[in-house]
């Protein structure tokens, strides 16, 4: 595969980027300036970041509970998802919506989800609208191991597979739902054996390594606009945080945690750029310098922001502006 | 008497009535070595093992159609939604199954399960906080028990667990913090019992869930200005002890309706209407009024949810607001 020096660094850049940003929403969850509830992305960065930049810009995706990576990966203005996470009315929901409902129209993300396997039909329902008017556009849906197990990924996994329609399903597998492990969630070892259920294409791969995600998800994509139909793509992964805050993590190993950490998709990647010549250990700070400046304004401009009036309680819950008191 | 929580209180009713009976058994996501999405099982797997407490993947339709399937043959499920926003999932399990059972079969079966579910706003956004108990207390055939203080939360846990029908177990988040008296002895809260939490002479306030603890402090606050407020909790809406209320309000001659949940079609409205089908209504001095949620989502940002929730301020506006 060959891809620009350019493209490389950007796909290199936008895992960093995520990395970092979870870092400092880490911090200020922990601090107390991000309340409610928030999911990290951190050691799933490869997915977002090759599967996004496998698609082109005029595609859409669709995102979970665990989007903050998503949503940068497709290009959101982190300034206002920080400033979101901080509830202020700068935000990209004005504050109304928090980390599980991050979206931004103007990059094609059709939302993050706070309800598990609440995006896949949604998915479905956007590729469908693309079908209909052929207009070439593809959507990858995004979920976890967890997802897979409603009613709704199986509803509208077989509509898109009946109608085939140009959307690409993207299981991050990191190995958990909350504390229950795939293990004991299904009886299959490898979840992309679902797709034979379809008759629609299904492939497991290392979601650790941001080369065959890209491979793998474009060759998803091309076909998808070809009028190929769905596909699964179930991506191995881990996510290297607890569940959430209050996760302590009972349910499994330290050994576990390390050996997967030892797979850091960042590290490996940089590792095949510097095998490549494109970066250097000069380069990498240069890189993290810019990041670390361009999230810092990010966190700047969230702390700066006001939060809503009270009174916006009452917008946005109709297109035309009117509430019943 | 010894304090416990409201986390404590539900804990102890499940471990008490698995104890008591070896039907009663635990399903729902992350109930089991996580203890829940809020604690409230925690230690259970450890006492009662995997069989009797039973993780499930994500599948809310699968949870509550298992209690269901499981309570016809015998056994007495208790199911957890991990958010009561999730019932929304369930919905065919619980309102065309569950509910039905019972009657569309003349009789034959019955569907002894509870699902008990958190509700409440607690800085989670639209589809975490949501109260939607008068989506249940719509459906013909759903017992539905919302208690407030740990003492009520327990014994009504109790008795919802040896109801032979299904009930629908509403806590609320912030209820699991607050801590009350609760007497080490067994005992039960019959259905359809309001406690009066405080007595008063001027108005009643009938508040539920964790607007008790609201409404309590209301009326302190009230009290210092010479008005003297009953504050009364239905503690279960289906069935719904209108007995109480229309005592409760006769004598006082002014109601207050308090509640979490969005106004329109909230079950304030239904509460209003009984009082005035009744003969309350001839005792009545003021217009009654409701307090509750507005006609919008939970909005996230900590200064909107606020605003979502119904304050003390605002309780105690409505009802200066009537005795003007
Ligand atoms: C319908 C629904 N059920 C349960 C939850 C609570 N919950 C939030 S995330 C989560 C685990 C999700 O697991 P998975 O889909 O594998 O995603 P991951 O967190 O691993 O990214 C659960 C149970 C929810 N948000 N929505
Ligand atoms: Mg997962």
């Amino acid at each position: 595969m060959e891809l620009s020096e350019e493209k490389l660094l950007k796909m290199y850049q936008d895992m960093i980027e995520i990395r970092e940003f979870e870092r400092k929403v880490d911090y200020f969850i922990s601090h107390g300036d991000i309340t409610g509830t928030t999911h990290l992305y951190i050691g799933e960065e490869a997915i977002a970041v090759g599967a996004i930049n496998a698609a082109e810009e005029k595609d859409y995706i669709s995102s979970t509970h665990r989007g903050h990576g998503h949503s940068i990966a497709k290009g959101v203005n982190i300034k206002e998802m920080m400033a979101e996470l901080f509830g202020k009315t700068t935000g990209s929901c004005k504050g109304k919506g928090g980390s599980l409902h991050i979206v931004d129209s103007d990059t094609n993300n059709l939302g993050a989800n706070g309800i598990v396997g609440g995006g896949i039909p949604i998915a479905v329902g956007a590729a469908l609208a693309a079908k209909m008017q052929e207009n070439g556009e593809v959507i990858l849906c995004f979920f976890s191991d967890g997802a897979m197990n409603q009613g709704a990924f199986h509803e509208a996994v077989n509509m898109a597979s009946v109608w085939d329609l140009p959307v690409v399903f993207i299981c991050e597998n990191n190995q958990y739902g909350m504390s229950t492990s795939v293990e004991k969630a299904f009886n299959i070892q490898d979840l992309s054996a679902r797709a034979k259920a379809y008759n629609i294409p299904g492939v497991k791969i290392d979601g650790n390594k941001i080369m065959e995600v890209y491979e793998v998800v474009q060759e998803a994509v091309e076909r998808a606009r070809q009028d190929g139909g769905p596909s699964l793509i179930v991506a191995e992964t881990y996510r290297w945080k607890g569940h959430s805050k209050s996760d302590a993590k009972v349910y499994r190993t330290k050994e576990e945690e390390k050996a997967w950490k030892e797979r850091d998709p960042i590290a490996q990647f940089e590792e095949e750029l510097k095998a490549q010549g494109i970066l250097d250990e000069q380069k990498i700070e240069d890189i993290r310098e810019e990041i670390d400046e361009k999230v810092e304004a990010a966190v700047k401009f969230a702390q700066e922001s006001p939060f809503p009036d009270k009174e916006d309680i009452y917008d946005d819950v109709y297109v035309d502006g009117e509430v019943e008191l | 008497m010894r304090e416990i929580t409201g986390r404590q209180a539900v804990n102890e009713a499940l471990r008490e009535e698995m104890e008591r009976d070896e039907n009663v058994f635990l399903i729902g996501e992350d109930i089991g070595i996580y203890g829940g999405a809020f604690g409230v099982t925690n230690g259970l797997l450890d006492k009662f093992g995997e069989k009797r407490v039973r993780d499930t993947p994500i599948s809310e339709a699968g949870i509550a159609g298992a209690a269901v399937g499981a309570s016809l043959m015998g056994m007495r499920p208790v199911a957890e939604m991990m958010f009561m926003d999730f019932i929304t999932i369930a919905s065919d399990q619980i309102i065309n199954q569950g509910a039905k059972i019972h009657y569309m079969f003349g009789g034959q079966m019955n569907a002894p399960f509870v699902l008990r579910m958190p509700a409440g706003a607690a800085a989670a956004g639209a589809q975490h906080t949501q109260s939607l108990e008068a989506l249940l207390y719509h459906i013909p055939g759903l017992k539905v028990v919302m208690p407030s203080t740990p003492y009520d939360l327990k014994g009504l846990l109790k008795t919802s667990i040896r109801d032979d029908n299904p009930v629908m177990f509403i806590e609320h988040k912030k209820g699991y913090g607050e801590k009350g008296e609760v007497p080490e002895e067994e005992y039960t809260i019959p259905f359809g019992q309001a406690d009066i939490k405080r007595e008063g002479e001027d108005l009643t306030i009938i508040a539920t869930s964790h607007m008790v603890f609201k409404a309590l402090k209301a009326a302190e606050e009230l009290a210092k200005q010479g008005i003297d407020a009953e504050v009364l909790d239905p503690r279960t809406l289906v069935p719904l002890d209108m007995e109480s209320i229309v005592k409760s309000v006769s004598k006082t001659g002014r109601a207050v309706v308090v509640h979490e949940a969005h106004r329109r079609g909230g079950i304030g409205g239904d509460i209003v209407a009984r009082i005035v089908d009744s003969e309350a209504f001839y005792y009545l001095e003021t217009p009654i009024k409701r307090i509750t949620g507005p006609n919008t989502p939970v909005p996230f940002s900590p200064v909107l949810e606020s605003e979502f929730i119904p304050s003390e301020e605002k309780i105690i506006k409505g009802v200066l607001d009537i005795l003007d």
